[in-house]
Order: structure tokens, then C-alpha cells, then sequence
């Protein structure tokens, strides 16, 4: 595969290196009590987020899911009002009315992150179809987890898409596991998504997910043909979380070997490793690793010192015109 | 001619209360009826000029014959058309007048819907905008949320309101929640139209009337029309709404027949109940198919025991009028609902609650629901009528209870 140009390696990089500091932060608050309720970090997949935003036009669509900070984050949007929102404050991007699992920004095309398995795959298709009918060639990017595909809504979502040929592409963030079970344990094929493309006349897409530039290069020739009228891709890009499920769930289900083998396929130094060889400066990356510290650091201060959401946001928001009467 | 009761099938003017060239004012006296059974007065459907008197005082014709022609102030004529009419008339017209409306579902395009209920949309709007789908009502109601939170105002199709429990993530999860959860960064203008409802004898799985389910979940506005009009009106209201709108027809009034204007947009609105009939004992309240048999019962009440009831179509579940259920209920002091749904939760004891707490003074003697039981509903003609609220059933429960 061509090598990116260096503006877009250090684009990359800075995305992962980002996301991935303010994943750890994020888990730190969650320790601390800060955030309430529960979060599910992307820690270990940041180059399938960063790979995947970086084939995207700024006016595309992206639908994730509760694991999504990553995919949020890789879209642009400021880390502030995403803290803010673990925190449950005002300042948060929904004022503390989604929280952690449901991120959405439509400034950026953001179209929401779902919670229950498989719903941002069929509501992706509509943003698909819609852009289509307006003429406007916007792609739509929709992320799903490996287990998201034995639900109904994946293989409706999945064959509506190649039915009506919409510009939608599905990336399936096979990371091995659904909470606690192992996919493999549960799933007829061993592929969860690229065994089945074929019922869907798809092309069976396979990616190495810690490998940034491997899934930039796919997810680009798959927007490029879903741009052009060619129909929707089914990517799986092979990938790990190194932390648990969510919250504080350390994860011991899975195998020491399994858990260190891929440590050390972390995308992240192995990127690095890239682009040092390619001879990039390592001033560079430090100064990156050193800017996403400190845009971290400002993001959880300016998120802590938000004030909590005013009461009244409780009622408001439910219908279009702002409140929630339903009687006269 | 009107049909005045279920066994009622001819009628008589009496009495016209207008001229040919007088002007009417919809909901105005305009003539009189009688039938074996009773007298009543029959209201101007719209608002215009009488033009036309084609059955003179004295004559009995059968029911459905067009008694008057009233020309409307856009030069318009009052026609009658079925339900099922009705609904492909109110989605055309809203297609017609805006290009980002679109409709998806199952059957409805080639072959015009299940219940024939869609047929000429395809012909007249083509297959870009009116979509035969895959039998995937998860996909359906996914890519009508999507294409809502994009800029079009899709209508989608979900055959039989029974079908919602294969979808219903879509409906209670995510249509009705995304613009609360992202504090109103996105809007969700759309409809879904169903087929909702019994008395047509096919059994628990095609029948139910599930109005209640939806009207649990807080952000989906509920309505179900009753006759050929407010099909029209209350689905051009819904499509213009900005938030999600679930439609609720009932299948068994699909082959029922009402006026309409013949040209003319005709709307409606959400949150407006109807009142039907006036009368100072009893308020009986009724919803889609079960209005007429309210009217029916309404009709023996006042002919056989001297009650006199008003009837009132509630229409919209939400928004919900109870301004003026509550104002009948003052005048009345008696309250009876009449649903089709299972006994409970039904929206009618979230109305008996309301009218508990805000006009318990108001009330003369308990408030009565009359429900089908909470049992599903079985197949058979004998079986099925036996659990629905009939007008016999209806007329005695008041009856009863007024004595
Ligand atoms: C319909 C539905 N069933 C179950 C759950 C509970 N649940 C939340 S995350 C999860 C695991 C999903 O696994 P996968 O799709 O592989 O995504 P990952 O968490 O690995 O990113 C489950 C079972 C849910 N949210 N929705
Ligand atoms: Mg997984």
C-alpha cells in the first residue's frame, strides 16, 4: 500500500495518541467517582477511529455506538464538551443529557451513538438513503461491535443497504470479545462480519485495525466507491481492547497470552516505530505526545470546573418545540 | 345519507335546514334525519356554499347516498370516499406539496398496499420517493429515523400495528429518545402509518389495538382517526409535525365511507378532540372504531331511554385534549370510555386518572371504561365480537349505570 504523505501520518498519529490519553483519563475519573454511571473506553482501537475519520469528508456521517468517545473524538470534536459530558455537566456537548454511551455532535455529522446493539446500523442506512436523495454525496460511517453481528438489525441493516445500494460503509470493530463471552464462542463463522458479506453480495473486507494506515487506505477506497454510486462496504478490522468491558472490569476472562500478545501489537508505539523509520523527526512525536497531554489536562479541568446542568434542562428538549407538554 | 346506527341501513330527511345558495359553516345544522329509530340532525361536513339539494324532505334513501352538494369557497365539491381512500389521498397530498416527503414500507408501491390503502402513490410519485422494502421492519424504521434526523420527512409503513414488537428499539429507544438525549440538536420529523386493530377476524397476532404501547413512551405523538377526513387531515398534520407521529388506522374502517372536499388541501390538527354529538347525561369518549359504535350507542340511548350523551372522537392520544374532555365532563358529570385495547393500561384509565384528580367534583357517580377484556383476541366472528366493546354492550353499560 502507498505510504500516506507526512501531513496525514502526523494527523494520524496525533488522533490516536489523543484519543488515547483521554481514554486513560477518562477512566481515571471514572475511579475517582467523577464519572458517573458508566463508560466504555476504546483503549487498544484508536487506529480504526483515526484511520477510518481521516478517509471521511468533514460533511460525511458518522453513527457509533456507546464505545464511541473514540470515533467522536476522531471526528473532531473538542475533547471539552466530550469530557464534560462524562462528567455530567452543562458544558457538555449534550448538556449532560446523553452521557457517556450516546456522544453526538451534529456540527460535525455525528449522528449519535447508540446503546442498544445493532439500532445505529439500520438508522445509518436513512442518512444514507437521504443524502443520496438530496444529491449531496455524503457518505455515511457506521461503527459496530463484533457482536453486533448476530442481531436481527445487522443483517436487515446490512441488506436494506446493499438492496437500495446506499452510500454507507459499516466498520465492525472485531476486538475478539462482546462483554465477557469470546465471539468465536458464539458465532457460526469465523469471521463475525466478513463471513457473512456474501449474503449481502459484498465483498469480504478483512483489515489489520492496529495497523492506522492499512485501515485509512481500506475505508478510503470504500467511501471513494460508496461516493461514487458503487454501494455499501462491510469492513472487519481485526482489533483488542486492552481494558475491560466497562467501568472497572479488569477484564480476567481473557487469556494472559492473548492479553500480551496483543499488547504488543498496541497501534500506537507500532505507528511510532512507522514513522520514525520513515525518518520523522522524534521531536515531532513528542511534541504531539506532549500537546495531547496537555490538551487532556485542559479538557478535564475546563470539563471539572462546568457547572452542573441547570434543573430545568430536566424538561426540556422532548419535542421540537423546545418542551415536553403532552396535554392542553 | 349517514349511517345512523350498525342495523340502521337507509335514512330520511326530515327537515333541510338550508337553501341552495345559502352559505354553511362546517359543523352547522344542515339538515335533519329520521329512521325507524330515531331523529337527528346531521351537521355541514365543510364550509361553503350549498349548491346542490339531491334528496328532497320526505325521501328515504340508503345509507352512503349523497344527500347535498356543498361547493366550497375554493369552488371545491364535498365528495364521499372510503377510509382506505383516504389514506392514499392525505399522502399524496402531502407528497405533492413537499418534495422531501417520502414513503417506505412493505407492499405499498407496486401492489398498493396490503390493504389497497396506497394505491396510485407508485404511479404518481415514482419509485425514488415511494419504496417497496424488504420485510425488515428494523431497516424500515431505521432509515426513516436516519433520513428524519437528515432533512426529509419520510412516512413509513409498518403493515400491522402487531408488527411494532419486531421493531419497537426503533420506535421507543431511538425515535422517540434521540432528540431528548442530544438536548434538541437533532429534529425527527416522520410518521408511521399502521394497521391497527380488530374486527376483521384475524386473531391475536393481527389485531391488537396497541395505541397504549406507544403512548407510554415519552417523545412519539399518537393519533387514530376515525373517518375518511381526519385520515386526511390528521396525516397531513402528523407529516407537518416536527416530531414523530404514530398513526394509527383502523382496519376495519378501511372499507367505511365519509366526505371529504373533492379538491382543496385538507388538514388537520394534533391535540384536538372532536366533539360528535351533544347531549347533558353521560360523556362517552371513543377512539377510532369504536366512535361509530359510541355514536350508535348514543343514538339507541337518546331513542330508547331518553339519555341524551355526548360523544367525543379523542383522536389524538398525544397531545391529548383534555380541555375538552374535561369541559364535557363538567357539563355531564358522567364519563365513559370506550377502547378496544385490552382492559389495562388503556388510555382510557389515563383519562378517567386525569379527570379523577382535576374534576373529581364534577363527577355524579363513577367513571366507566368499557374495554375489551384483557385477553387476546381470538378468531372467530362469534368469539372475536363477543370480547369487543359492541353498541349493545356500550348502550347498556350507560344505561346501567345512569338508572
Ligand atoms: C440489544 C442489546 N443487547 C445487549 C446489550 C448489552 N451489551 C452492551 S455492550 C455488549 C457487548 C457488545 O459487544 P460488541 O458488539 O463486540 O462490542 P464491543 O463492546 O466489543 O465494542 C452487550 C451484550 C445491549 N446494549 N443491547
Ligand atoms: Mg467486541
Amino acid at each position: 500500500m502507498p505510504e500516506v504523505p507526512q501531513s496525514v501520518a502526523l494527523e494520524l498519529y496525533r488522533k490516536m495518541t489523543e484519543i488515547r490519553l483521554f481514554e486513560k483519563r477518562a477512566y481515571d475519573l471514572f475511579m475517582q467517582n467523577l464519572v458517573k454511571g458508566t463508560t466504555h473506553l476504546g483503549t487498544g482501537q484508536e487506529a480504526i477511529a483515526a484511520g477510518v475519520s481521516q478517509a471521511m469528508n468533514d460533511d460525511d456521517y458518522t453513527f457509533t455506538t456507546y464505545r464511541g468517545h473514540n470515533h467522536v473524538l476522531a471526528r473532531g470534536t473538542p475533547m471539552t464538551p466530550v469530557m464534560a459530558e462524562l462528567l455530567g455537566r452543562e458544558n457538555g456537548l449534550m448538556h449532560g443529557k446523553g452521557g457517556s454511551m450516546h456522544l453526538l455532535d451534529t456540527s460535525r455529522g455525528i449522528l449519535g451513538a447508540y446503546a442498544i446493539i445493532g439500532a445505529q446500523l439500520v438508522i445509518a442506512n436513512g442518512s444514507a438513503f437521504s443524502a443520496r436523495y438530496r444529491g449531496t454525496r455524503q457518505v455515511t460511517v457506521t461503527f459496530l461491535g463484533d457482536g453486533a453481528t448476530n442481531i436481527g438489525a445487522f443483517h436487515e441493516a446490512l441488506n436494506f443497504a446493499a438492496v437500495y445500494k446506499l452510500p454507507v460503509i459499516f466498520i465492525c470493530e472485531n476486538n475478539k470479545y462482546m462483554e465477557y463471552t469470546p465471539i468465536g464462542a458464539v458465532t457460526a463463522v469465523p469471521r463475525p462480519a466478513a463471513d457473512r458479506a456474501a449474503s449481502y453480495g459484498l465483498e469480504p473486507v478483512v483489515v489489520d485495525g492496529n495497523d492506522v494506515e492499512a485501515v485509512y487506505h481500506t475505508a478510503a477506497a470504500a467511501i471513494g466507491k460508496a461516493r461514487d454510486g458503487g454501494g455499501p462496504s462491510l469492513i472487519e478490522a481485526l482489533t483488542y481492547r486492552h481494558g475491560g468491558h466497562s467501568r472497572a472490569d479488569p477484564g480476567k476472562y481473557r487469556p494472559a497470552e492473548e492479553v500480551k500478545e496483543w499488547l504488543a501489537k498496541d497501534p500506537i508505539p507500532a505507528y511510532r516505530a512507522v514513522l520514525l523509520s520513515r525518518g520523522v523527526d522524534e521531536a515531532v512525536l513528542d511534541g504531539i505526545d506532549k500537546s495531547a497531554r496537555e490538551a487532556v489536562d485542559k479538557a478535564t479541568e475546563e470539563a471539572k470546573a462546568g457547572p452542573e446542568p441547570r434543573i430545568e434542562l430536566a424538561e426540556t428538549n422532548v419535542w421540537a418545540d423546545g418542551g415536553h407538554a403532552w396535554r392542553n | 345519507m349517514p349511517r345512523m346506527g350498525e342495523t340502521v341501513d337507509s335514512g330520511t330527511v326530515n327537515e333541510w335546514f338550508k337553501q341552495v345558495g345559502d352559505q354553511v359553516a362546517e359543523g352547522e345544522p344542515l339538515l335533519e334525519i329520521g329512521t325507524d329509530k330515531v331523529d337527528t340532525e346531521v351537521p355541514a361536513p365543510a364550509s361553503g356554499t350549498l349548491a346542490e339539494i339531491r334528496v328532497q324532505e320526505g325521501e328515504t334513501v340508503p345509507v352512503a347516498t349523497v344527500l347535498a352538494v356543498i361547493k366550497l369557497q375554493n369552488g371545491g365539491v364535498v365528495s364521499v370516499i372510503t377510509y382506505r381512500e383516504a389514506a392514499a389521498r392525505g399522502i399524496a397530498q402531502e407528497m405533492r406539496r413537499d418534495p422531501d416527503v417520502i414513503f417506505l414500507g412493505e407492499d405499498i408501491a407496486a401492489a398498493g398496499g396490503v390493504f389497497k390503502a396506497t394505491v396510485g402513490l407508485l404511479e404518481e410519485f415514482g419509485p425514488r420517493r415511494v419504496i417497496d422494502t424488504p420485510i425488515s421492519e428494523q431497516a424500515i424504521l431505521g432509515a426513516a429515523t436516519g433520513a428524519a434526523m437528515t432533512g426529509l420527512r419520510p412516512i413509513a409503513e409498518i403493515m400491522f400495528s402487531d408488527f411494532f414488537a419486531v421493531c419497537w428499539d426503533l420506535v421507543a429507544n431511538e425515535m422517540a429518545k434521540i432528540r431528548y438525549m442530544s438536548d434538541g440538536q437533532l429534529t425527527l420529523p416522520l410518521v408511521i402509518r399502521c394497521a391497527n386493530g380488530a374486527g376483521v377476524r384475524f386473531g391475536a397476532q393481527h389485531s391488537q389495538s396497541v395505541e397504549n404501547w406507544a403512548m407510554a413512551v415519552p417523545g412519539l405523538k399518537v393519533v387514530a382517526p376515525s373517518n375518511p377526513r381526519d385520515v386526511i387531515g390528521l396525516l397531513a398534520a402528523a407529516v407537518r409535525d416536527p416530531d414523530p407521529v404514530i398513526f394509527f388506522e383502523h382496519k376495519a374502517l378501511y372499507a367505511t365511507k365519509g366526505e371529504v372536499p373533492d379538491s382543496g388541501e385538507v388538514t388537520g390538527e394534533l391535540g384536538r378532540a372532536s366533539v360528535l354529538r351533544s347531549g347533558g347525561d353521560a360523556t362517552i369518549l371513543a377512539l377510532a372504531a369504536m366512535v361509530p359504535r359510541a355514536q350508535a350507542a348514543a343514538q339507541r340511548l337518546s331513542a330508547d331511554h331518553g339519555i341524551e350523551a355526548t360523544v367525543i372522537d379523542v383522536r389524538s392520544l398525544v397531545p391529548l385534549d383534555t380541555r375538552t374532555i374535561l369541559g364535557s365532563v363538567a357539563e355531564t358529570g358522567r364519563l365513559f370510555t370506550v377502547e378496544e385495547n385490552p382492559r389495562l393500561c388503556g388510555w382510557g384509565a389515563e383519562i378517567v386518572s386525569i379527570v379523577a384528580e382535576e374534576a373529581f367534583g364534577a363527577l355524579s357517580g363513577p367513571a366507566i371504561r368499557i374495554t375489551t377484556p384483557h385477553i387476546p383476541l381470538p378468531a372467530a366472528d362469534r368469539l372475536e365480537d363477543h370480547l369487543l366493546p359492541s353498541v349493545d354492550r356500550i348502550t347498556e353499560t350507560v344505561r346501567k349505570a345512569l338508572d
